[in-house]
């Protein structure tokens, strides 16, 4: 796929250009060929969904990742700005020293902070202000001071960074990048942890860097936000840079559009009919979610009055950018997490005090979103895997029986085709879609009622994809109640029956697959639409 | 899959292989620094060994505290612990013993007796194993450091006790045991007379399978295993891992614990104090060598009980001290050199390991809808 | 004079702790566990006592010592460092391996398994124990401002400021440009020395080695780092604390008030309590002991 060429515009010299990027980790391939072309004094989006390659392809800029093919060149940047049109650098290969003294700064998602230091002690780590052989702190305090003053990011120097708002950590962050003297100011969606009062003043602070001769690369996925703010707008997908636009001359709908791909829609459409007809779900309740509430240690309401039913016989799919609630919300069904308030109902039973285990004899099967973290004991073999949390049922005496682990074994690696089939392998040897389909296995292989699908095709490969949907539609029709959450839509849109779109950690709408499509639940996902339609069965 | 057997296999040896051969280099060079021969140093090390059957008692005699202490250790650590209390775990499992062998009266039969010493050797070192897994389950307090600090108290405490309650006066230790003396294996074979070899070595040995059987084939060992390896894949499959963590601890306490009767019931037939010392922190190495397999800890327990006996034989050329150097520089070795090896032999399947762990991994959005 | 008396010994074996305490807040504070804080005091031990026979000099043989403590503190940190060994366990063996060699070279150098000649110390013998006696022993001086030294470099320095980084969160340190590795050998060797001089002052105040004569002070010196939340200010008057305990049981010696073990669990209990939080959160670095980490 060729990117279409830039629309012409401003005509200001080229900041940052790179072209043919190819990164890949182990056998997954991250950026395939993507490209970027960014002028100097502009604010410009990278959008796409999660997985299209766009933290990859900023971290290659920043130099924290090297490139496998491609070349990076970046307008360097050395006191005063601006020397012409040429002197665009081959970059290529740098690390992150040397993009951060060539004025390349990156935000990342997670942040760099030492949250025992205080502000000013943060930002200026590594390039200390010094008078004789201490730390001149007051030259310290006042470069924060000016930095502040000057960008609008208002923090107190003198403040352990410990003790700040996510909001005040983010501008610390900033801070440290415009200290180091950064001309190219990398953020990565920087607005997944503020409060819709601290994207405004975000905003503010970008176009204030702007005006002082600043050019700003924003990653995000929220297209009310890339309308708001940005000049130009670089669409990836799939590793692949596959639309530049600038954003006075499109509309949300084009670079959705884009983002998502017009075959993935032409397909969803004709796959659409097909479910959507059992969904009328006449079967019984068997989740039950009322006014259910969790609290992190950092932020009180996670999620937030969540209220959700799930029949027999019904896959309900929830939508949403990453980081809205889903995660906390699957675990504290699954009892992972404790529920601040409301309650959970499983098979009519109330769980929402019991353990993990019960949870699972009451008929709870949870396909965890992060096999490498939960679903697996990397080290432990398929067999011993294809147990765990049924672990207790294969007993004999306080014994394990072996034998019945290994015949479940092999019958479970035959059924689920899971490759090599060799039981007693460590899970840890396995490629990404056949680990999925051991924690599928164990979990879709027993008696179950419910089922937490999450991320439930993440980093598998297309023929476990299919294996997989195809396992939750059996499911579906084998009359278990199935909720999924996927930061995938399109995968949503495939296989559910209802769709719930989550955002800021509450449910925001509701509809049935008949009345969802990329196009209506894109403002509810972006927050664009904040009001709840309560349509269909809730 | 013959691959992952061959490097399963590799992983086994590496630890005793570097060992023995760090052993030797070292060895050889504190040896010719004394102006001795290697040669004939080890060959008095290996005849006040294995050459004797003295040597061989005393060296089984030795074997059995560091099995015990051993498997302490690796049992701890299959649970992600570091319990660094054996020694005082030890010390307060052999003053229990003690205490009841001088409590029940001397009628009572010495295999019942010993029974009943065995036992409360476990509790008490169980005991003092379960306060810092208590700490660790309820508090998060790091229990390398409680475990470490316990074992000043703990020896302060029975030092207290002994001195001031209930020594033989002129020395450090209680008065001998009534009952539940275990056999010594010169009382079964004459030939090992005078060493301090006893029946406890089978103890140890049942010990070990046993571990081996509940680290294995038990669901609590399953278990255990999962919140040592992934706490968090643990919680997932309804493991309450506070509670095995603590459990576990407790149970390291006890089974160094069991390793006070070796002294107590077997050799001496009274706790004394400082019996314990140094059998703690050489459980660590026994363990580390043996792999934290009960059947690997029997063997490197072999190993270092050797080295420390054949420090004594070779006190005529070279001073005995030189082996506690060569346990030190084995264990450093093996702590070092070990993992850098192994990350060699596993680089390539790590590395993809790794690289997909770190990344938010690419999703094939277009791949199922458009077929 | 009793007062004055208490306050002498108190200091005289509060020294140690205060150099193993600034070696232990030097070394944790860059995310290395200070188990080896023992080690080092007896390797410096040690090193003293064989450059003072060596050259006559107490000044040379503190030197030695330092050198020997900087030279286990290098292993240390290779071990872990470079090749990312298990923090404990290197840390026990190399509390053996001082045990270990030192009783070795006592043989080879010195033909006995207990003790050194008479090594010539700072001052004269005959001046007692009282503040007469600590005021011209140089190292009673630098023991004293060891915390205050350690205190300022952390909280001054650039150098400080690093090592907190790293021993907090070295991926954010690393992000901008600190040299993780180099900061944490710096402050492990650092670490090293300062804890050996604990060791040299026992030999020189002793006038000799004797075998494994640190007993254990590396351990309370780690106990009053964890105690003293890392902190040097809180480290110094945990060390303090700690000695004046000691003191207190000598005098109570021959008197029946408390059993002297009671007062030695002292260090350790409060150790206790406070990882348990009853005292306050004890709060460690965040990348302490973190293997992955170097």
């Amino acid at each position: 796929m060729t990117p279409p060429s830039m629309p012409n515009a401003a005509d200001a010299p080229v900041a940052v250009r790179m072209s043919e990027i190819v990164k890949t980790f182990g056998d997954v391939v991250a950026n395939r060929g993507a490209s970027l072309e960014v002028k100097r004094g502009e604010i410009h989006a990278i959008v796409g969904e999660n997985g299209a390659g766009k933290s990859t392809l900023m971290r290659i800029l920043s130099g924290m990742y090297g490139n496998d093919g491609g070349r990076v060149e970046v307008r360097v940047v050395k006191g005063e700005v601006g020397r012409g049109d040429e002197g665009l650098r081959d970059v290529t290969g740098w690390n992150t020293a040397e993009a951060i003294e060539a004025g390349v700064g990156m935000v990342h998602q997670h942040f760099m902070l030492v949250p025992p230091l205080t502000v000013a002690e943060n930002v200026v780590l590594g390039r200390e202000p010094k008078r004789g052989m201490t730390i001149d702190r007051r030259a310290a305090e006042q470069s924060v001071a000016e930095l502040s003053a000057r960008s609008g990011l208002v923090v107190p120097a003198t403040a352990k960074v410990a003790d700040l708002s996510v909001g005040e950590a983010q501008r610390v962050e900033i801070l440290k990048a415009l200290y180091r003297g950064a001309k190219i100011l990398i953020l990565d969606e920087p607005t997944a942890v503020l409060s819709p009062p601290e994207v405004t003043q975000l905003w503010d602070v970008l176009r204030k860097l702007r005006a002082d001769g600043g050019t700003i690369i924003l990653i995000t996925h929220k297209l009310d936000e890339v309308m708001d703010v940005s000049d130009a707008i670089t669409v990836m997908r799939a590793g692949e840079t596959v639309a530049r636009l600038r954003t006075s001359e499109t509309t949300p709908r084009d670079i959705a559009r884009a983002m998502v791909g017009r075959d993935v829609a032409l397909a969803l459409d004709a796959a659409g009919s097909a479910p959507s007809r059992a969904s009328a779900p006449n079967g019984a309740a068997l989740l039950e979610l009322r006014n259910v509430r969790v609290d992190s240690p950092r932020r009180r309401g996670v999620v937030n009055d969540v209220s959700l039913t799930v029949a027999a016989g019904e896959i309900v799919g929830i939508a949403g950018v990453e980081g809205n609630g889903q995660t906390e919300l699957i675990e504290a069904i699954a009892g992972l997490t404790p529920l601040a308030s409301g309650e959970i109902r499983i098979a009519g039973q109330d769980a929402s005090r019991l353990t993990v285990r019960e949870r699972g004899d009451a008929g709870l099967s949870h396909v965890p979103e992060d096999r490498h973290r939960r679903g697996l004991v990397l080290d432990y073999s398929i067999a011993d895997n294809l147990i765990l949390g049924q672990q207790h049922h294969f007993t004999r005496d306080a014994q394990l029986n072996i034998a019945r682990i290994n015949d479940h074994a092999r019958r479970r690696v035959a059924e689920f085709d899971i490759r090599p089939p060799n039981p007693h392998l460590p899970a840890r040897s396995l490629s990404g879609g056949n680990q999925q389909k051991v924690v599928i296995a164990r979990e879709m292989g027993r008696d179950f009622k419910v089922l937490l699908a999450a991320q439930p095709t993440r980093g598998v490969d297309v023929g476990a994809i299919e294996f997989i949907h195809e396992r939750l539609r059996r499911s579906r029709a084998a009359g278990k109640a199935v909720l999924l959450v996927s930061a995938d839509l399109a995968e949503v849109l495939a296989l559910s029956d209802r769709i719930a779109v989550m955002y800021g950690g509450r449910i925001v709408a509701v509809l049935p697959r008949s009345d969802a499509s990329a196009e209506v639940l894109g403002p509810y996902m972006t927050g664009a639409a904040g009001t709840v339609t309560q349509a269909g069965v809730a | 899959m013959n691959e992952t057997r061959k490097t399963q296999l590799m992983e086994t040896l590496l630890p005793p292989i570097v060992a023995l051969l760090v052993a030797i280099v070292v060895g050889d060079l504190l040896i010719l620094t004394f102006g001795q021969s290697p040669a004939a140093v080890y060959k008095l090390l290996l005849d006040g060994t294995w050459g004797n059957a003295y040597g061989i008692g005393q060296v089984l005699y030795k074997a059995t505290t560091l099995t015990f202490t051993g498997l302490a250790v690796a049992l701890g650590i299959r649970a992600g612990l570091f319990n660094i209390g054996g020694e005082g775990q030890l010390a307060a499992g052999g003053f229990v013993a003690a205490l009841i062998g001088l409590a029940l009266p001397a009628a009572t039969p010495a295999i019942f007796a010993a029974i009943l010493c065995t036992l409360g050797a476990a509790a008490g070192g169980g005991a003092v194993g379960a306060v810092p897994g208590y700490l660790r389950a309820r508090f998060g307090a790091h229990e390398v450091i409680t475990t470490i600090m316990l074992n000043f108290v703990v020896l302060a405490l029975l030092g207290w006790i002994v001195s001031a309650k209930i020594h033989v006066p002129e020395s450090l230790h209680t008065p001998e045991i009534h009952t539940g003396a275990v056999t010594r294996l010169s009382d079964i074979m004459p030939v090992f007379h005078g060493s301090a070899a006893n029946l406890t070595l089978l103890v140890a040995l049942a010990t070990a399978a046993a571990v081996s059987w509940y680290l294995f084939r038990t669901r609590r060992g399953y278990e255990l295993r999962a919140v040592g390896l992934q706490p968090d894949a643990a919680e997932y499959g309804g493991v309450d891992v506070a509670s095995v963590r603590w459990r576990a601890l407790a149970i390291s306490g006890a089974l160094a614990g069991m390793g006070g009767i070796n002294f107590v019931l077997g050799y001496k037939r009274y706790y004394e104090e400082g019996f314990a010392t140094g059998a703690g922190f050489l459980g660590i190495a026994v363990a580390l060598v043996g792999r934290n397999s009960p059947s690997g800890i029997v063997i490197a327990a072999l190993l270092f009980a050797t080295l420390s006996q054949g420090g004594l034989a070779v006190n005529a050329l070279v001073p005995k001290q030189m082996v506690d150097v060569l346990q030190a520089v084995v264990i450093l070795a093996v702590a070092t050199a070990v993992p850098a090896v192994r990350q060699s032999i596993r680089s390539a399947a790590k590395d993809v390991a790794r690289s997909l762990a770190k990344q938010t991994p690419l999703e094939a959005p277009t791949a199922e809808v458009s077929k | 004079m009793i007062a004055l008396a208490f306050l002498a010994q108190t200091l005289r074996i509060a020294i140690p702790y205060l150099f193993a305490g600034a070696g232990g807040v030097m070394s944790e504070r860059s995310g290395l566990i200070a188990l080896t804080l023992e080690g080092y005091m007896l390797g410096g031990a040690f090193g003293a006592a064989v450059g003072a026979l060596a050259t006559g000099s107490p000044l040379l043989g503190a030197i030695t010592g330092m050198i020997f403590g900087g030279l286990l503190a290098l292993l240390y940190a290779v071990s872990a460092l470079k090749f990312k060994a298990n923090q404990v366990v290197t840390g026990v063996a190399i509390n053996l391996l001082v045990v270990g060699l030192t009783r070795f070279f006592l043989r080879l150098l010195y033909d006995s398994s207990s003790n050194s000649p008479r090594v010539p110390g700072f001052g004269r013998a005959e001046s007692g124990g009282g503040f007469a006696a600590l005021a011209i022993n140089p190292l009673v001086w630098l023991g004293l401002l060891a915390l205050v030294v350690i205190g300022w470099l952390l909280a001054r320095t650039a150098f400080g400021l690093r090592v907190r980084a790293v021993g907090e969160h070295p991926e954010a340190a690393a992000s901008v440009g600190v040299n993780v590795a180099r900061t944490r050998y710096i402050a492990v060797i650092l670490s090293g020395m300062l804890a050996s001089l604990g060791g040299v002052y026992l030999t020189l105040d002793q006038h000799q080695f004797t075998d494994q004569m640190t007993a254990g002070r590396g351990f309370i010196a780690l106990a009053a780092t964890i105690f003293g939340r890392w902190e040097p200010k809180r480290v110094a008057i945990a060390c303090l604390l700690f000695a004046a305990a000691e003191t207190l049981q000598i005098q109570l010696q021959g008197t029946q008030a408390i059993p002297s073990q009671f007062i030695e669990m002292i260090p350790y209990v409060l150790t206790i309590i406070a990882l348990a939080g009853v005292v306050g959160k004890a709060v460690q670095p965040a990348a302490l002991g973190r293997e992955e980490s170097a």
